[in-house]
């Protein structure tokens, strides 16, 4: 069921999780900032609009799954399971902390709603691949979302799950790319292409889906939606650092941190 | 990434000296390339890239391609540098390193960046801690990790010249130069840093002006302690710890786990040659979050740790 009346509390939390997560880089003075905020919409409309789940039950056997694979993006994960009820919000401050819960990467160990660890890149849809087999051959009815970067796509273990995936016809897998044309130290073109992206995953087996990934309406209308006939892939366009006039499409805000000045500022631009 | 911590005086962050000897010896050898993965930055190769446009090849977020793309441009007459943060360029890419480099013997020379605990707050996943137990078995790989910024500028030279594979394992810790006159890369061989014969500390890398600082704690207190630089992990230095062991006591110090690494050659070789107290410094797993300053701290990687590990070993002495 489409619910429009969804999007309202969906872009109230993707404010908030905006200025929770440029709060906790800002006091750390360490996390990947840029990236954060790409993918904050895509959690907002998933936590607050998408996934059946629970946070007084996380390891109910038939929530549906997110695994956030691109998992140097913890301000945004981090801000959208506190959002989401899952621990509580004076945990936030201990950031990459010692001995903080919140790690630099989700470890599944320490935070309820964390599916698997995360870290390196290209783990997490491999996992969710096997999230995905576990439900197809019980006959569960969890759905499986997971989220990568799109510099990750470089990695060769995406494409090995994706001919598995796609082999298989896991129709309640979905990959979301976080498409925001940036990686580490520069664009992902002129690194290694990843273009056309939509027709290498149609090639694998995939229904593949492009969307506005800052427009939760979108979103909702593709992750929404009642499975097809084979897995999806949803290229979610967007901007790294979106949000944030100095941050948007600037590659040095991958793990960029703020000054005291462009806290403010930013705490200005995002009301 | 982790923002390093700030520089005391006379500390160098030894990625600079790596970069800058590298640029030095690819303009006067053109057979030698780099080899990244999405790492410009963190392998601070930005002039070199500007430099050397077409020799810095950049595979994008893909490591087992890296390294095999290395073995295929040694098999093309390069002297390929192969520069990625040491976790990925190990754990990702270990059986390229193990099959396409050591047992195929290429010349390859592979560089470990911010490893050990650098990215402290990144997590386990980050931190590049099993490093040493899995490359040391590694027949052909030379294991080399360097103590200060003369030394990893050696080693590169070193290794450019080299044939055969090697594994450089650098750090983004800022390290003071050691005072020691007269110094000369012998790869293979231990650096004596303190002399003594009470017992016999044995340190790699970030740890080894630490151990350096312990020995000067011990010797106000009468324990003369000898320090040696094991800069290479593998092959052993065989001679120099027949004479570490003859001691009768031996501390290990390494910015890596106690299993497998440093502490575990040494305690193998003792094992199997002079059976002598051997008390590890080093992390025992998995890490807790924290900064590096912290872990170094809490895990007993200081002076007054590597001095209470010596109390220990003396106290287990025969
Ligand atoms: C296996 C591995 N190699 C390298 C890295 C270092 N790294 C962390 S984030 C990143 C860039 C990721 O780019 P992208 O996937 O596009 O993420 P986003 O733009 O969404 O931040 C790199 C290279 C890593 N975490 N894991
Ligand atoms: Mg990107």
């Amino acid at each position: 069921m489409l619910t429009n009346d969804k999007l309202p509390l969906i872009r109230e939390k993707a404010l908030w999780m905006r200025r929770t997560a440029f709060t906790m880089v800002h006091r750390a003075q360490l996390g990947h900032p840029g990236g954060d905020f790409s993918a904050m919409d895509i959690l907002a409309t998933l936590y607050f609009g998408v996934l059946n789940h629970d946070p007084k039950r996380p390891n109910w056997p038939d929530r549906d799954r997110f695994v956030m694979s691109k998992g140097h993006a913890t301000g945004a994960l981090y801000s959208a399971l506190c959002a989401a009820g899952y621990f509580p919000e004076d945990w936030l401050k201990t950031y990459m902390q010692p001995k903080s819960l919140l790690n630099g990467h989700p470890n599944r160990n320490y935070l309820a709603g964390v599916e698997t660890n995360t870290g390196p890149l290209g783990h997490g849809f491999p996992v969710a691949t096997g999230i995905a087999i576990a439900g197809q051959i019980t006959g569960a009815t969890y759905r499986t979302f997971v989220l990568t970067g799109d510099g990750e796509q470089q990695e060769g273990s995406n494409w090995e799950a994706a001919m598995v995936a796609g082999h298989r016809k896991l129709v309640n897998l979905t990959l979301i790319i976080d498409r925001n044309r940036l990686q580490q130290g520069a664009g992902t073109e002129e690194t290694s292409g990843l273009d056309p992206l939509d027709d290498k995953y149609r090639a694998f087996g995939f229904d593949v889906f492009e969307v506005d990934g800052h427009d939760p309406a979108a979103l909702l209308a593709v992750l929404g939606t009642a499975p097809g006939t084979k897995p999806r892939c949803v290229i979610a366009n967007t901007v790294k650092g979106k949000g944030v006039s100095f941050m948007e499409g600037v590659a040095s805000w991958h793990h960029g941190v703020p000054t005291d000045a462009q806290y403010e500022q930013a705490m200005k631009e995002l009301v | 990434m982790a923002h390093a911590a700030p520089t005391a005086v006379g500390f160098q962050d030894c990625r600079n000296i790596w970069v800058k000897t590298l640029e030095d010896l690819a303009e006067a050898d053109p057979r030698i390339v780099a080899v990244v993965n999405d790492s410009v930055g963190s392998s601070k190769l930005n002039s070199f890239q500007k430099r050397f446009p077409d020799r810095l090849i950049n595979v994008g977020i893909a490591e087992q391609v890296m390294v095999g793309v290395g073995a295929g441009l040694a098999n093309g007459g390069r002297i390929p540098f192969v520069s990625a943060a040491g976790c990925f360029i190990t754990g990702r890419a270990l059986e390229q390193v193990k099959a396409d480099i050591a047992y195929a013997g290429f010349n390859v020379k592979l560089v470990g960046q911010s490893s050990g605990i650098a990215y402290g707050e990144l997590g386990a996943t980050h931190h590049s801690i099993e490093d040493f137990a899995w490359l040391r078995p590694l027949t052909n790989l030379t294991v080399i990790c360097p103590a200060d910024a003369w030394e990893t500028a050696e080693a590169v030279k070193w290794a450019a010249a080299h044939q055969g594979p090697v594994y450089l394992r650098l750090s983004r810790m800022p390290v003071p130069d050691l005072d020691i006159s007269n110094r000369q890369f012998r790869p293979g061989r231990a650096e004596v840093v303190r002399r003594g014969e009470d017992l016999a500390i044995i340190a790699c890398g970030t740890t080894v002006h630490l151990a350096a600082s312990a020995a000067d704690l011990l010797t106000a207190e009468g324990i003369h302690a000898r320090v040696l630089n094991f800069s290479t992990i593998n092959p052993l230095d065989e001679a120099a710890l027949h004479d570490a062991a003859a001691t009768g006591a031996i501390v290990t110090v390494e910015e890596a786990s106690v299993r497998g690494g440093l502490g575990g050659a040494v305690a193998e070789f003792t094992a199997g040659h002079r059976p002598v107290p051997v008390e590890r410094i080093g992390f025992p797993g998995f890490l807790p979050t924290g900064s590096t300053d912290w872990l170094f701290r809490e895990y007993g990687l200081s002076p007054e740790g590597i001095a209470a590990a010596a109390h220990r070993a003396l106290s287990r002495k025969a």
